[in-house]
C-alpha cells in the first residue's frame, strides 16, 4: 500500500478538518500536561490506576467522547438525507459514516458507559473494596481503549470500514472491500472485545464472591442483579464474536475461505455468528439500563421495588431467550416457514418478561411520593418511549410482516426507539444519579432537566418520521434518494429533530463545566436519600470504599437502617488490604495497539515484534511478586475524620 | 410530560395523514401476498396500540396521583412486596396476546411462502432474478428471454421469482406485490407473488451492498397475458441473444440502463442450488449425495428442462 493510499481519506476536506482537530487536541493535552507539570500526577493517578472508581470514570469519559463522535456521524447522515439528491457526502463517505456510527455507538459508547457505571457502582453496592481482579480490570479498560483508538484512527489513516456495522460477507471480504477499513474492523473489535470478555469474568467473580456479609443473592440491589446477568451474557456471547472476528481476519488477510462465495465458504455463516453474538449484545446494553431504572424509580418514588422476585426472574428469562432469537435478524434469508415461525415465537416471548418489568415499575410508583429529579425524568421518559420500541419490536418479530420492514427505516426507527430510551436514557440517568458519588458535587438540575426535555422531545421528532418512511418503502443505508419518492419532507423533519438532539447532548456536556465551576461542594454522602449501600459511604468515595464493611440482613438494608437510626458503617476499623497501582496494563495494551495497527496494514514483522512486547509483559507479570499493600488503621481513621469533618 | 408526549402523538399522526395523501407503499398492495402482509401489519398495529394505551393510562395515572407535590410533607410511602394476582395477570394477558400473534404469524408466513390463493390452479411463471454489482438480471427460462433492470409479468398468473446473486447479498423487494427476500451467491431462494391488476411498481434491492446501492432500483410492470405474450415475441424477434462474452461484460459493469435479450444466461451460467438441496447435501448419506450431484449435472447440461428439474426438487422436498 502506497503512502498516497494510506492517507487518501485526508483528501476529503471534512476528514482533513477532523484529522487536524484530533492532532491539535492531542497537542493541547500534551502541552498542557507538560506546562502544568502534571505528567507524574496523570500517570500515577490515572494511567497506572487499578481503582475501580477511576477506571469507571475513564470508561465514562471515553463513552462521552465517542457519543460526540458518533453523534457527529449521525448528524452528517441526517443532513445528507434531509433533502433529495443532496451532494453533501458522496456514497463512499456516507457508507463509512453509517458504519462507524453503528460501531461507535454500540461498542464504544453504550458498552463503555455501561461498563463504566458498573465499575463505579457495583463494588460500592455490594460493600466490596474493589473488584475481584483489579489489575485485570485495568487490562480490560486499556484493551478497550486500544481498540477504540484503533477504530478512530481508521478515519484518518487508510479509511474507515464501510460495509455496515454488521459487515456482512461477501461484501466485507477483500473482493468487494479491498481497502484496509475492514481490517480495522476485525482488529479493533477484537482488542476491545477481549477487554470486555475479561470484564465479564471479573464482575461475575466480584458479585459472586465479594458481597458484604449477609447479602445473599436475593438481597442484592436490582442494579447488581442486572449486572450479574449482563456479565453472564457477556461471557457466553463474546467468545462467539472473538471467533467470528478471527475468521474474518483469516479470510481477509490470510486467504482462507470461511465466508467466501466459492470453495465451500458460506456467506451466511458470518451473519449467523455475528448475530449469535449480536443479539445477546443488545441485552448486554439494555439489562444494565433496566437495573439503573429500577434503582432510580425506587429511590425517587421513595418506595421499595415492586415485585422484586419477578423482576429478577424476568431478567433471567430475558437472558436465556436472548440466545434463542438471533435468526430474526434475517428472516428474509429464505429458511422455511418452520424455522421462521420458531424464531418469531421466541422473539415475541421476550415481550412477556419485558412487560412484567414495565408493569412492576409502574406499580412501584403507586402509593409513592414521586420527585421529578433529572435521573427520575430519564426513568419516566423511558417508559412511554421505550414501550413504542417494544411494541414495534413485536411487530418486527412477526416473520411474515418483517418481509416488509426488513432493511427499511422502520427497522432503524425501532432499534433507536429501543436503544435511546433504553440504553442512552439509562446510562444518562445513572450518570446524573451517581455523579455526586463520584465527585462530591451534583450536576446542575436546571441544565440537566433542560437537556432531558430537549433530548426526549427531539428524539421523537427525529425518529418517529422514520417509521412512516419505512412503511413507505424507504430502504435504510441509502446515501440519497430522488425527489419523486416523496421522502423529502419527513427526512427534513427528522434532520431538524437531530439538531435538537445535538443541542440536548451539548447541554449535558456544558453541564459538566457549569457544575464543576458553580455547584456547591461537600454534598452529604446520601444526596438523594438512597436505599442501597453505595450511599452509606462518603462522597467522593475514599480509595478503600468502606472503612468498615457493613453487614446486611435484608434488601435495602441501608434504607431501613436510616429509618431505625442505625449506623451500618459503625464498627472497629482494621487495617485494609489494597492492590498496588501498576503501569503494566497500560503499556501492555500499548503494545497490543501497535501489533494490531501494524497487522491492519499486513506489516507482519513489526506486528510480531509488538506481540513479543505483549508476551514480555505477561511473562514479567507471572514472575512478579506483588501482594498489595495495607492501609494502616491510623491512615484510615485520618481519612475518615477529614471526610466526616467536611460535612 | 405526559401531555407533551400525547400532543406530540397527535402532531405526528396528523403529519402521517398529510404525508399519506396517497397511502404508504406497504399499505397499498396490488397482489394477494402483499395484501396479506398489509392486513397482518394493520392487525398488529391495532393490537399494539391497545397495549400502548394501557401503559400510557397507567403511567399518566401514577404520575398525576402520586407526585410528591400532591402528598403531604409527612406522608411516608408504605412498603409493598408485590402482588401475585397482579403479576399473574400481567404475565398471562401478554402471553395470550403473543400466542394470538404467533398463530397469525405462522399462518401468514406459510401463506406468503406458497403460491397465492386464487392462483393455485395455474402453472406459475418462473423468473430467475439475479443481482450483480448494482443491477438486476431477469431470466425467463420458459420464454427464453432475459432483461436487465426491468421485469414484466403477466397478471392472472402466479409468479415465482428465483433469486441469487453474483456477489454480495442483496434483497429483492417489490413492496406492492410481496415482501422481500435475500439473493445470495451460493443458494437459490424463492418469492411467490401475483399481480391483481395492471400497473408499474417500484422494485429495489433493500440490502446494502456497497457504493451504488442507493440507485439499485428496477421497474416491475404487470400487464395482461396478451400484452405480455406480445412483449415476449417482440423481444424474441428484435433483440440479440445473450452471449457469454456479453454477459460477462454486463456482470462487470457497475450501473447499466435497461436492456433485453432473446436468450438467457442460465444456459451457460446455471443458477445455484435450492436451499432444500443444500439441506440434503448437509444431512447426506452417500447415495443421496450422488443423486443430487447427478441432478446438478443434469441441470447444467440440459437447460431446456430446467423448470422440470426445479419441480422435481420441490416434489422431493415435499415428502
Amino acid at each position: 500500500m502506497s503512502m498516497e493510499e494510506v492517507f487518501h481519506p485526508m483528501q476529503e476536506p471534512m476528514i482533513l478538518a477532523a484529522a487536524i482537530s484530533i492532532v491539535v487536541g492531542a497537542v493541547v493535552i500534551v502541552a498542557g500536561l507538560t506546562y502544568f507539570k502534571k505528567w507524574g500526577y496523570f500517570y500515577k493517578n490515572w494511567l497506572s490506576t487499578v481503582d475501580h472508581k477511576k477506571i469507571g470514570i475513564m470508561y465514562i469519559a471515553t463513552a462521552l467522547l465517542m457519543l460526540m463522535r458518533g453523534g457527529i456521524d449521525a448528524l452528517l447522515m441526517r443532513a445528507q438525507t434531509a433533502v433529495p439528491d443532496n451532494g453533501l457526502l458522496d456514497a463512499q463517505h456516507y457508507n463509512e459514516i453509517f458504519t462507524t456510527h453503528g460501531l461507535l455507538m454500540i461498542l464504544f459508547m453504550a458498552m463503555p458507559f455501561v461498563i463504566g457505571l458498573m465499575n463505579i457502582v457495583i463494588p460500592l453496592q455490594i460493600g466490596a473494596r474493589d473488584v475481584a481482579f483489579p489489575r485485570l480490570n485495568a487490562v480490560s479498560f486499556w484493551l478497550f481503549a486500544a481498540g477504540c483508538g484503533l477504530l478512530n484512527l481508521s478515519f484518518i489513516i487508510g479509511g474507515s470500514p464501510d460495509a455496515g456495522w454488521t459487515a456482512y460477507f461477501p461484501l466485507a471480504g477483500t473482493e468487494f472491500s479491498p481497502t484496509v477499513g475492514n481490517n480495522y474492523y476485525s482488529l479493533a473489535l477484537q482488542l476491545s472485545g477481549i477487554g470486555t470478555l475479561m470484564t465479564g469474568v471479573n464482575f461475575i467473580a466480584t458479585i459472586i464472591k465479594m458481597r458484604a456479609p449477609g447479602m445473599t443473592l436475593m438481597k442484592m440491589p436490582m442494579f447488581t442483579w442486572s449486572i450479574l446477568i449482563t456479565n453472564i451474557i457477556i461471557v457466553f456471547a463474546f467468545p462467539v464474536l472473538t471467533v467470528a472476528l478471527a475468521l474474518m481476519m483469516l479470510d481477509r488477510q490470510f486467504g482462507t475461505q470461511f465466508f467466501a462465495m466459492q470453495n465451500g465458504g458460506m456467506d451466511m455463516l458470518w451473519a449467523n455468528l455475528f448475530w449469535v453474538w449480536g443479539h445477546p449484545e443488545v441485552y448486554i446494553v439494555i439489562l444494565p439500563a433496566f437495573g439503573i431504572f429500577s434503582e432510580i424509580i425506587a429511590t425517587f418514588a421513595r418506595k421499595n421495588l415492586y415485585g422484586y422476585k419477578s423482576m429478577v426472574m424476568s431478567m433471567v428469562v430475558i437472558s436465556l431467550l436472548s440466545f434463542l432469537v438471533w435468526a430474526h435478524h434475517f428472516y428474509t434469508m429464505g429458511h422455511g416457514v418452520m424455522v421462521n415461525s420458531v424464531f418469531s415465537i421466541t422473539t415475541m416471548a421476550i415481550a412477556v418478561p419485558t412487560g412484567v418489568k414495565i408493569f412492576n415499575w409502574l406499580l412501584t410508583m403507586r402509593h409513592g411520593k414521586i420527585q421529578f429529579t433529572t435521573p427520575m425524568l430519564y426513568a419516566l421518559g423511558f417508559i412511554p418511549i421505550f414501550t413504542i420500541g417494544g411494541v414495534t419490536g413485536v411487530m418486527l418479530a412477526m416473520a411474515s410482516a418483517d418481509y416488509q420492514y426488513h432493511n427499511t427505516m422502520f427497522l432503524v426507527a425501532h432499534f433507536h426507539y429501543v436503544l435511546i430510551p433504553g440504553t442512552v436514557f439509562g446510562v444518562l440517568a445513572g450518570y446524573h444519579y451517581w455523579w455526586p458519588k463520584m465527585f462530591g458535587f451534583r450536576l446542575n438540575e436546571k441544565l440537566g432537566k433542560a437537556a432531558f426535555w430537549f433530548i426526549a422531545v427531539c428524539f421523537n421528532v427525529t425518529f418517529f418520521p422514520l417509521f412512516i418512511l419505512g412503511l413507505d418503502g424507504y430502504a435504510r443505508r441509502m446515501y440519497t434518494y430522488s425527489e419523486s419518492t416523496g421522502y423529502g419532507p419527513l427526512n427534513m423533519l427528522s434532520f431538524i429533530g437531530g439538531i435538537g438532539l445535538a443541542v440536548g447532548f451539548a447541554l449535558i456536556v456544558y453541564n459538566i463545566y457549569y457544575s464543576w465551576k458553580h455547584m456547591p461542594r461537600n454534598e452529604k454522602a446520601d444526596v438523594w436519600d438512597g436505599r442501597t449501600l453505595e450511599w452509606a459511604t462518603h462522597s467522593p468515595v475514599p480509595e478503600y470504599n468502606f472503612a468498615v464493611v457493613p453487614t446486611v440482613t435484608r434488601l435495602d438494608e441501608y434504607w431501613f437502617a436510616k429509618k431505625e437510626g442505625r449506623d451500618i458503617t459503625a464498627g472497629k476499623i482494621e487495617k485494609i488490604h489494597m492492590p498496588n497501582n501498576t503501569g503494566t496494563p497500560f503499556w501492555m495494551s500499548g503494545f497490543f495497539f501497535l501489533a494490531a495497527f501494524f497487522a491492519v496494514f499486513n506489516l507482519w514483522v513489526p506486528a510480531i515484534i509488538s506481540m513479543i512486547g505483549v508476551f514480555g509483559f505477561m511473562i514479567h507479570r507471572s514472575f512478579e511478586k506483588d501482594h498489595g499493600r495495607y492501609i494502616s488503621v491510623e491512615e484510615v481513621m485520618a481519612t475518615e475524620k477529614s471526610l466526616r469533618g467536611d460535612k | 410530560m405526559k401531555k407533551k408526549l400525547s400532543l406530540m402523538f397527535v402532531a405526528f399522526s396528523a403529519l402521517a395523514i398529510l404525508a399519506g395523501c396517497e397511502p404508504l407503499t406497504v399499505f397499498d398492495p396490488k397482489g394477494p401476498n402483499a395484501k396479506t402482509l398489509s392486513d397482518t401489519i394493520i392487525l398488529s398495529i391495532i393490537t399494539m396500540a391497545f397495549i400502548l394505551l394501557v401503559v400510557y393510562v397507567l403511567l399518566a395515572f401514577m404520575l398525576t396521583k402520586y407526585r410528591a407535590s400532591k402528598a403531604s410533607a409527612d406522608y411516608e410511602p408504605p412498603h409493598e412486596e408485590g402482588s401475585h394476582l397482579l403479576e399473574i395477570i400481567w404475565t398471562v394477558i401478554p402471553i395470550i396476546i403473543v400466542a394470538f400473534l404467533a398463530v397469525v404469524t405462522v399462518r401468514t408466513t406459510s401463506t406468503v411462502e406458497t403460491t397465492p390463493e386464487g392462483y393455485d390452479n395455474k402453472e406459475p411463471l418462473v423468473i430467475y432474478a439475479s443481482s450483480s454489482n448494482w443491477k438486476w438480471h431477469f431470466s425467463y427460462p420458459e420464454q427464453g428471454v432475459e432483461t436487465v433492470n426491468y421485469v414484466n409479468i403477466p397478471t392472472d398468473r402466479p409468479i415465482e421469482f428465483k433469486l441469487y446473486s453474483f456477489g454480495p447479498i442483496t434483497s429483492f423487494w417489490i413492496p406492492q406485490l410481496a415482501g422481500q427476500k435475500y439473493a445470495m451467491s451460493d443458494m437459490l431462494t424463492t418469492i411467490h407473488l401475483a399481480a391483481d391488476e395492471v400497473g408499474s411498481f417500484m422494485g429495489r434491492n433493500s440490502n446494502f451492498n456497497g457504493r451504488g446501492f442507493a440507485e439499485m432500483e428496477f421497474e416491475a410492470q404487470s400487464m395482461t397475458q396478451a400484452d405480455f405474450d406480445d412483449w415476449v415475441s417482440k423481444v424474441k424477434a428484435n433483440e440479440k441473444p445473450l452471449t457469454e462474452e456479453k454477459f460477462d461484460e454486463l456482470l462487470k459493469a457497475e450501473h447499466v440502463g435497461r436492456s433485453s435479450y432473446s436468450s438467457t444466461h442460465l444456459e451457460f451460467r446455471p443458477a445455484p442450488m435450492e436451499h432444500s438441496e443444500h439441506m440434503k447435501m448437509g444431512g447426506m448419506d452417500h447415495s443421496d449425495m450422488d443423486m443430487s450431484e447427478k441432478e446438478m449435472d443434469h441441470s447444467k447440461m440440459d437447460h431446456g428442462n430446467h423448470s422440470d428439474s426445479e419441480k422435481n426438487s420441490e416434489e422431493t422436498h415435499s415428502h
